[in-house]
């Protein structure tokens, strides 16, 4: 007999106690951006700054990417590679656009004077979305990973394992930004 | 492009030119580096330096490598304690009556607490949980070899990088938890908190990583039969260790985070100006630091509720008592860091609420003395040093929560906070308990790990030179912070001080003879271990006798695959019971066996993230950047070339190996 | 005779460590308190040491009698391997450290409550006004504000035996903590903060004072005296410090600012009232706006504002 465990469902079980402390680590970040919610000194306020609607649209454009993503991990289970890869690419597009929206949004805040260095609050909501963005980042180079690894070994177990850890984080990350959603636009809008 | 390093004002080389102690320290050092490099190169063993330590995923060597670093830690931060002691001794009036500056002294704090906590106990903990857990619960390897090795390349290059301020730069002056706003720009503009972010922001990586490795082993790895009420009690204090660190060192992370950006970036979090509050780091480094001391003694407890059943030759009272204890403090360590501040000014509900909640604790904890007293009831104890080292946290232990509830009080701890009593009740906790408990677990394994015994005589004095060394020195301590000492002065006005002071250092010394005679054991062993030429001969599995977990039913030290067969456990005290049904040992149709292979690429992350935090030391952008990059790269090369199918072990090495095993219980005498 | 000699000499070696012993414990301050708090806090401290002697003196001298008693080469002892569990003693090793610690829990909540640090002592009677000082940790010495008298010190507190301090506690840059021991209760200084102490001295004497938070290079300098006088020496020594030709407006106190190691004492004669507002708010340099309006500015422009924010009740600024 084998030693017991090391199969995929394993790394699976390891990969979720990565994302709880990941999500340590947001909760951290959320409970700063709320300490510091009205810590605006003589900066720019984001009621004056946040556009609802635009970021309506990046919401919906990474609420989609999670969706493509399941349909991605479902035409996995059906064993088709060339349906996962079209639904992964199409992942992935999503992702990159709703990076560029950020980053679009980011250049708007530093054009406006919203910049990190000009308050608390400015500091907590780049951090956070920061540190956000930096994981979507993260996520899209896997992505670029899995397409290498798919082109090279197909549906193998390993990969369908990496494909399903990937999934994890990404719908962990779509859940992350509903809660940015939330706290920082929604409430910082009100 | 050097950044700093070529900045005249960040005083590069300041400490090696002014400081001939440091300067000391560090050729010391450099030799000592010289020489094992040389030693390594003489006698041709870089090879299996590299094949058998270096690139090893086997859980029981990095145990090892992790125990080497925190024993030499050990010696840096007593070092540093000791160097203080002497200090305090003689700082009586005036600035320059001690030997040390005070730019000199608050770095010997600070590095010490750092030092103590983050690599001598981290590492510690983590030498135990690999090497013992795998085999406590009939595993073969951990649940990720890989993860276990990139963590420890990592921690290392943290402790790497901690002692580089020794002689590039300095490092921090701020106190172990670096409170803004002293450790933004505005309070120290050096390389002294950027060193300490970066190296514990690596160790703090590394500890996660490590706490997901063990939480998957422990959940999913135990040996068929091993219901988690069946599982030894060091795995149980472990499991609720690593779900500890999961939760709490992302906070560390975060907060070292926000910090770093303020350095780095101008941001405003814990800042004076920009609306930023310091206050807010507070709370966060004790949402981190009060559970990490649980962190700490958790695994402690874990081991003496091991050790006293086989020096009792009695099972352990109260099982299901001790897994609810745990529990219950996981959950408590949460709800109490607000004690560590007391003196903020919460209000009469934020305080009391602390304090009860932390009082409570003392229940849990008061359960696990209780239950280690009465397995000592009706047993048959034997004073083999483990044992010794058991009875010793005790007896202190129940002392430093005496003094502990004393300061969960508010209103007893307005007179106690940050002054020395304070000093003296944690190091009475950490060294009677974490300190003790882990020396206690380190003889007691010694022998799986080695084959042989730690000597005895060696053995009680080092124990002895602990033990009262403590006493005298932690005492004065107690009270000097009645007499009104605060923490962290480099001298003191006060001359009814200084005979205390006086006590305290004799106290240190005492405590080096324990560490003396500690290492003269180990070097007993290194000598065994050159005569053999490092094929250290098997031994019998059970030199304790009365042990009762798995891993002594394996040969000392065991096979690079632990268990020729998944042992099927029964009951709690699986080898106790096997022992008692008359189990017999299987030796021969042996099958093959499946390994991880060995790989370099946690080596390469590890070193490549000490350039990268080196480079943010030193504001050499380029030079984190690629190497920030290349640290990415190698582990997305290791997913796509790493041999992650591993390989077999043939059923002929399998019998070869337990044939020695054989071998050595016939001569000894024992059928099994 | 060589023999006697060295006797003496032991005797003397003795003698000596044994007397600086004693006089060291002349000197325990925290258990010598001379003021209403610090003399609760003794209480409270050594009820809490003997409630939890009464069950850690047990458990030491069991832990030595069991490891003695049932070593192993006392074989007529009774062994018992197997036996681990057992209902009564499991409810006496939850319930005794229960006990006791609700009874402490109990302890602790009352002398909480009734020596919260911002509220007025219980003793105090309703026409007796307290004496109000504000304390400013700078980099590296305290100043301490009379806004009454309208003067200020560096590292020097005088104030009247029998009177209520309520002391104001903020600090400039580094953060630090008050500890006078003989009166009790530290209590941080902080930046942007402002934190609250009432103390109470019962007699007339010179108190050592520490600083109880580690702030930088020069913080083992930052003791300084409270001295505890008549009401008429109090007065005197108010009249000492209005003849000083310093005064404390806010370019004075920038230049206080600066970092300087163990400082003596200094005297103002005359002080800006609103500066120590201005401290914890951060406005002291001329054209900076206040914390407090910034804060409140903001914290109406937001849902989180609304619902996040806290103000102090304020500092007290006559």
């Amino acid at each position: 007999m084998n030693a017991p465990g090391h199969d995929d469902s394993i790394k699976i079980f390891g990969f979720w106690l990565y994302i709880l402390q990941d999500l340590f680590l947001f909760a951290t970040l959320f409970a700063n951006i709320a300490v510091f919610s009205s810590s605006y000194d003589a900066g720019p306020i984001a009621k004056d700054l946040i556009s609802l609607p635009f970021v309506m649209v990046e919401t919906f454009v990474l609420l989609f990417s999670s969706i493509s993503y399941g349909f991605s991990v479902i035409q996995m289970h059906r064993n088709s590679l060339f349906g996962t890869r079209i639904w992964m690419a199409v992942t992935f597009l999503l992702g990159l656009l709703f990076i560029l929206m950020e980053l679009y949004e980011f250049n708007h805040l530093l054009n406006e004077g919203a910049t990190p260095q000009v308050s608390a609050y400015w500091s907590a909501f780049f951090i956070l979305i920061g540190t956000h963005g930096i994981h979507v980042t993260s996520g899209l180079i896997w992505m670029i990973c899995m397409f290498v690894h798919l082109s090279w070994r197909g549906l193998c177990a390993e990969n369908k394992m990496r494909l399903t850890c990937l999934s994890l984080f990404w719908h962990f990350l779509d859940i992350i930004w509903i809660g940015v959603f939330t706290v920082v636009y929604l409430f910082g809008a009100l | 492009m050097f950044g700093r390093l070529t900045d005249p004002t960040a005083g590069v080389l300041f400490a090696l030119q002014n400081e001939p102690i440091v300067l000391f320290t560090v050729l010391i050092l450099l030799g000592v580096t010289a020489l094992v490099l040389a030693v390594l190169t003489f006698f041709g063993l870089w090879k299996t330096f590299w094949c058998n330590w270096i690139t090893t995923v086997d859980h029981k060597r990095i145990g090892i490598m992790y125990v080497i670093l925190a024993l030499i830690m050990l010696i840096r931060g007593f070092a540093d304690a000791i160097m203080m002691r002497v200090h305090q001794a003689m700082a009586l009036g005036s600035e320059h009556a001690g030997y040390l500056s005070p730019d000199h002294y608050n770095q010997i704090f600070t590095a010490h607490g750092t030092i103590m906590i983050f690599f001598m106990a981290t590492p510690f903990l983590f030498g135990f949980f690999n090497y013992v857990i795998p085999l406590q619960l009939g595993a073969r390897d951990v649940a990720f070899p890989f993860l276990n090795n990139l963590g420890f390349w990592i921690t290392c290059a943290g402790a790497l990088l901690i002692n580089i301020s020794l002689g590039l730069g300095n490092f921090a002056r701020v106190g172990w938890l670096a409170y803004p706003p002293l450790s933004e720009l505005t309070g120290s503009p050096d390389t002294g908190v950027d060193y300490y972010l970066w190296s514990l922001q690596l160790s703090g990586i590394a500890t996660t990583m490590g706490a997901i490795n063990f939480i998957a082993t422990i959940i999913k790895m135990r040996a068929p039969g091993m219901s988690m009420m069946k599982m030894p009690i060091f795995c149980w204090t472990a499991l609720v260790t690593n779900i500890l660190i999961l939760a709490i060192y992302p906070v560390l992370a975060a907060t070292f985070l926000l910090l770093a950006s303020d350095r780095y970036l101008g941001m405003h979090f814990f800042t004076n100006d920009g609306s930023g509050n310091p206050m807010v780091y507070v709370n966060y480094i004790w949402m981190f630091g009060h559970p990490e001391v649980y962190v700490l003694i958790l695994p402690a407890f874990g081991i003496l509720s091991e050790v006293i059943p086989t020096f009792s030759s009695k099972r352990l009272f109260g099982y299901t008592s001790m897994v609810w204890a745990t529990i219950v403090i996981l959950i408590l360590s949460f709800l109490v860091w607000v004690h560590h501040f007391f003196t903020m000014g919460g209000g009469v509900t934020v305080n009391t609420f602390f304090s009860v909640a932390t009082m409570i604790i003392a229940v849990p904890t008061g359960v696990k003395i209780f239950n280690w007293l009465f397995t000592m009831y009706k047993g048959r104890i034997r004073f083999d040093l483990p044992m010794l080292w058991c009875l010793g946290m005790m007896f202190t232990f129940v002392g430093g929560g005496l003094a502990g509830v004393m300061l969960s009080l508010p209103a007893a701890d307005w007179q106690f906070h940050n002054s020395l009593f304070l000093v003296a009740h944690f190091h009475h906790t950490i060294i009677g308990g974490v300190v003790f408990g882990y020396l206690a677990g380190f003889v007691y394994w010694f022998p799986k790990a080695f084959g042989l015994k730690l000597n005895r005589v060696l053995g009680l004095i080092s124990f002895f030179g602990w033990f009262f060394g403590f006493y005298l020195s932690f005492f004065p301590l107690y009270i000097l912070g009645l007499m009104g000492a605060s923490r962290r002065l480099q001298y003191y006005m006060e001359p009814s001080w200084q005979p205390l002071f006086i006590v305290a250092m004799i106290g240190a010394f005492v405590i080096a003879i324990g560490i003396l005679c500690m290492a003269l054991q180990v070097l007993i062993v290194i000598w065994y271990g050159v005569k053999y030429k490092g094929n250290l001969p098997v031994q019998k599995n059970d030199p304790w006798g009365d042990t009762r977990t798995l891993e002594w039913s394996i040969s000392s030290p065991p096979p690079a695959y632990n268990f020729a067969n998944i042992p099927q456990v029964k009951t709690r005290d699986a080898y106790w019971n096997m022992k008692e049904e008359g189990y017999v040992r299987q030796t021969k149709n042996f099958t093959k066996i499946h390994m991880p292979s060995n790989t370099s690429a946690g080596f390469w992350t590890g070193m490549l993230s000490l350039v990268v935090g080196f480079g943010l030391v030193w504001h050499i952008w380029w030079l984190v950047i690629i190497s920030f990059i290349s640290a990415i790269l190698v582990i997305i090369l290791y997913s796509f070339f790493g041999d992650n199918s591993g390989y077999y072990l043939s059923a002929e090495y399998v019998q070869k190996t337990e044939d020695h095993f054989s071998a050595c219980l016939e001569s000894e005498g024992i059928r099994l | 005779m060589l023999w006697v000699g060295w006797k003496k000499k032991i005797f003397n070696i003795f003698a000596i460590v044994g007397l600086s012993f004693l006089l060291s414990a002349c000197k325990i301050l925290v258990l010598q308190p001379e003021g209403l708090v610090a003399k609760a806090q003794r209480t409270l401290i050594i009820t809490s040491f003997v409630l939890m002697l009464c069950i850690v003196i047990p458990v030491m001298i069991a832990i030595v009698v069991f490891a003695i008693k049932y070593h192993v080469s006392n074989k007529d002892r009774e062994y018992l391997p197997e036996w681990s569990e057992s209902y009564s003693i499991e409810c006496f090793t939850w319930g005794v450290p229960i006990l006791i610690i609700t009874v402490l829990a109990i302890l602790s909540g009352y002398f909480t409550y009734r020596y919260e640090p911002s509220k007025s002592l219980p003793i105090l009677r309703a026409d007796e006004k307290s004496l109000q000082i504000d304390a400013i940790a700078l980099e590296w010495k305290w100043l301490f504000i009379y806004p009454e008298y309208g003067i200020a010190t560096i590292n020097e507190i005088y104030a009247p035996t029998g009177q209520q301090v309520f002391m104001q506690l903020t600090a400039e840059s580094v953060m630090n903590a008050f500890w006078v021991p003989q009166l009790g209760t530290v209590i941080y200084a902080m930046p942007q903060m402002n934190a609250k102490l009432h103390l109470f001295s019962e007699k007339n004497g010179s108190f050592i004072g520490m600083p109880a938070h580690y702030s930088g290079e020069g913080f083992s300098g930052m003791g300084f005296k409270w001295y505890s006088v008549s009401r008429d020496a109090f007065e005197n020594w108010v009249a000492r410090v209005r003849q000083s030709s310093l005064k404390l407006d806010r370019s004075t106190y920038v230049a206080l600012t600066r970092k300087s190691k163990r400082n003596s004492v200094l005297y103002f004669s005359g002080i800006n009232k609103d500066l120590y507002y201005r401290v914890v708010n951060r406005c002291v340099l001329a054209g900076s706006k206040c914390n407090e309006d910034l804060m409140r500015l903001a914290a109406g422009k937001s849902l989180w504002g609304r619902i996040c924010s806290v103000f102090d009740d304020g500092v007290n600024s006559e």
